[in-house]
């Protein structure tokens, strides 16, 4: 019988390998390995010779990097001067000009937190951790929106661009966090009442958009409250999405947990342990060290998701640069507009994920 | 012996079983309570506002136009009727994307593994460029910077004379059929699902008599008649109906085109944005899943004597499978969500048309975003429980 399955004769034994060192093994070896692969090298590499130097002469060697409106750019390249021009705009928003040394000490204390816990030379990481936990959020605050010591007191309307999307970053995750754990013990807790909120207030976030839940937080949170209470546009925004990314949090961490033996906290237990002792002292350290790739990954999306408080009028990175495309002094820029602050996005992101899968690997 | 009596509620206090009915009771206490709260602040806010409540307003005339309708749609319709267009645009621009998606998924998370250095570079650096980006920014990319700056409908890009791209959006042929071809069209569906359940019910059958010394020709008869009449029943049928099939070409008429299928510009951009974001994450559960299977696997079904193509098809692809479907169908879910960011681009979606307009009119926020809401959840949670039934039945059975 034919068989359709199996081969019919013995596989003949292969060749001896041919020399595989050198520029020009690798490249038999990677590249030109069959004809079929050769095909696929020689068509990539034309598409990238279409594609690449038009690219650059566009962007780099045509381009304008300064100027006073769109008609000072030349018309075949990139008008980067909408970028120059406006940057300080899509760093710091509408803040009054004479306050942005504010901002700026806002930007020096995110960096200097998260350079001493990223750089593992640097040692006192509990401390680092301690000040960005619990003394970052409350001195930004007080820097950026003011009120007190003698500063100005800066709305939250003024603020806009790079500055807005790094504060609902920041202040999401720094939220998101604990509420995430705490919704994650609680949907494994022994109590039934306990267990059936949690997993149902995660179930229900994690099944609607999140645009659906800013729309939410901006239009129903007012009619929630009794109405001498106002909440500013920028804290629904916010409660809006720590309410979201919390039930995705709770996931995560909920991963971690599972993964603890059950060992762990009868051991706890037969040394007189309450709950709460071995949840913080012996559970929880352990999970959270394990799910450090899906915490990054949560974050990655939050600060991907920040984006969208354009929908209720909120100015961040995006949607700054969306309303300076609408300038007539300007108009026509929207490539280069979306590719700065595509490229801003993509820096943190990719510098995020990079980062995590480093940590992963040691 | 000294054993101090502990007052009674002490003695309670540290009784777990007591504590835990406790706890319990205090949330469920507070919860009723903020709940009071909230409908109690809602109501007399609603009040002040001079807002009412119900769902009356869906019977009511919506009085606003809709650029993309499935159904019959105009002013004079009311809002529950705006409900269900929006629903139907959300469905259609998220079947359209899960569609792209996949196949471009599937295509960079193979071109990733592939032994070609080139080919798997430029696999992964569309990986990394396109999934950490914000989706929104994409979606404006596509509609305001590329399709935004298209010609207008005189100067329009063809393609063959019979697609045209303009900023109006693209226009495409689109088949005419007269009764007797939508016959041969049911016909040709009904013949697909026929071969399809008998192939599945006789699958195990089939396999078994593979390998029987007189059953094995037998079997190649059988798979190719079912082949076969796939095509030939529609085929006999089109001759005895009166099938006709003419493609209606968009024709230049004043300052538009008119006939064929006009995708609207607000369609496109949403569908490349949400296809290309979410292929990215595709690609990634794709090469996962098929790392997954280990190589052991693949030696020792070459050394069976499998050949290559059955390889992949026996053993590799039914074991990635076990391991994609779940999370593809997460990013599935992913995808119907963020195809609310319609919205952002003026895409008639549920979001935008429901949770936009019709609140805006109407001011009825609380039904409106409990309804929009509710779409979604059922549309996750009949997923998830479908999820879970897969789940169990494609686990690893072990001893």
């Amino acid at each position: 019988m034919k068989s359709t399955m199996m081969e019919e004769k013995m596989i003949p034994a292969r060749e001896p390998p041919v020399n595989s060192r050198g520029v020009l093994g690798w490249m038999r070896e990677k590249l030109f390995a069959t004809p079929s692969q050769s095909l696929i090298t020689l068509t990539l590499i034309y598409g990238l010779y279409l594609i690449l130097p038009p690219l650059w002469q566009w962007a780099v060697m045509d381009a304008t990097w300064t100027g006073e409106s769109r008609s000072a750019c030349n018309v075949d390249g990139a008008c980067w001067a909408f970028v120059t021009a406006r940057l300080d705009q899509f760093i710091y928003g509408f803040y009054p000009e004479s306050e942005i040394w504010r901002v700026n000490l806002f930007f020096v204390q995110l960096v200097l937190i998260l350079g001493w816990l990223m750089i593992p030379a640097i040692p006192g990481k509990k401390l680092a951790l301690g000040l960005g936990l619990l003394v970052l959020p409350v001195t930004s605050w007080l820097v950026l929106s003011g009120g007190y010591f003698g500063l100005p007191e800066v709305e939250t309307h003024k603020w806009g661009g790079l500055m807005v999307t790094l504060v609902l970053a920041l202040y999401g995750m720094l939220a998101s966090l604990p509420v995430g754990v705490l919704l994650a013990l609680g949907r494994r807790s022994s109590m039934p009442v306990i267990r059936t909120f949690c997993t149902a207030y995660i179930e229900l976030w994690r099944g609607v958009p999140l645009i659906t839940v800013l729309f939410m937080a901006s239009v129903m949170l007012p009619l929630f409250v009794p109405e001498e209470i106002v909440f500013d546009k920028l804290v629904r925004a916010l409660i809006g999405i720590v309410m979201f990314q919390s039930a995705y949090m709770a996931e995560v961490v909920r991963g971690g947990l599972q993964a603890i033996p059950k060992g762990q906290v009868e051991a706890c237990q037969s040394l007189g342990m309450g709950y709460w002792q071995s949840m913080l002292l012996v559970v929880l350290p352990q999970a959270l060290r394990l799910v450090i790739p899906g915490i990054v990954n949560t974050f990655i999306a939050l600060f991907k998701d920040t984006s969208l408080v354009l929908v209720i009028g909120l100015f961040d990175l995006l949607s700054i640069v969306q309303a300076a495309l609408n300038d007539p002094e300007w108009l026509g820029s929207a490539v280069e507009g979306y590719l700065f602050a595509g490229f801003v996005f993509w820096l943190f992101c990719f510098g995020i994920s990079k980062y995590s899968q480093r940590l992963e690997k040691n | 012996m000294a054993n101090k009596r502990h007052p009674m509620l002490v003695r309670l206090w540290r009784d777990p079983v007591w504590r835990a009915v406790l706890f319990q009771v205090l949330l469920i206490l507070a919860v009723v309570a903020m709940v009071a709260w909230v409908v109690n602040n809602t109501l007399s806010n609603l009040e002040h506002r001079g807002i009412s409540t119900g769902f009356d307003f869906l019977s009511q005339s919506a009085g606003f136009g809709i650029i993309q309708t499935l159904v019959e749609y105009d002013e004079s319709h009311t809002f529950g009727r705006t409900f269900l267009v929006g629903l139907l645009n959300t469905l259609l621009v998220s079947f359209l994307g899960v569609i792209f998606a996949t196949i471009l998924g599937f295509l960079i998370g193979v071109a990733r593994l592939s032994s070609n250095w080139l080919l798997s570079k430029m696999a992964s650096i569309y990986i990394e460029v396109f999934r950490n980006i914000p989706l929104l920014l994409q979606i404006f990319f596509w509609y305001f910077a590329v399709l935004g700056i298209l010609p207008n409908p005189r100067q329009s890009i063809s393609l063959f004379d019979s697609i045209f791209i303009n900023v109006r959006g693209i226009s495409l042929p689109w088949p005419e059929l007269n009764a007797g071809m939508v016959t041969v069209a049911w016909v040709f569906m009904a013949c697909l699902a026929a071969v399809l359940v008998l192939r599945f019910f006789m699958r195990s059958w089939l396999l078994k008599a593979q390998h029987q010394e007189n059953k094995g020709q037998m079997v190649l008869y059988i798979k190719a008649a079912m082949a076969s009449s796939v095509v030939l029943i529609p085929l006999v049928t089109s001759f005895l109906v009166d099938a006709q099939l003419r493609w209606e070409i968009p024709e230049l008429k004043g300052f538009n085109f008119s006939g064929g299928l006009v995708l609207i510009p607000e369609l496109a951009a949403l569908w490349f944005a949400l296809s290309i974001y979410t292929a990215a994450f595709i690609a990634e559960v794709v090469r996962s899943g098929i790392e997954s299977v280990s190589k052991g696997q693949k030696e020792a079904a070459a050394a069976l004597g499998l050949k290559p193509r059955r390889v992949l098809s026996l053993v590799v692809i039914p074991q990635a499978m076990r391991v994609i479907i779940p999370p593809l169908t997460n990013q599935y879910l992913n995808l119907i969500k963020n195809s609310s960011l319609a919205t952002a681009i003026g895409y008639p979606d549920l979001v935008s048309v429901f949770a936009g307009t019709t609140l805006n009119q109407t001011g009825q926020a609380v039904e409106v975003i409990a309804m929009t809401m509710a779409v979604y959840l059922t549309i996750s949670l009949t997923v998830s429980v479908l999820m879970n039934l897969y789940n169990r039945w494609a686990s690893l059975v072990e001893r």
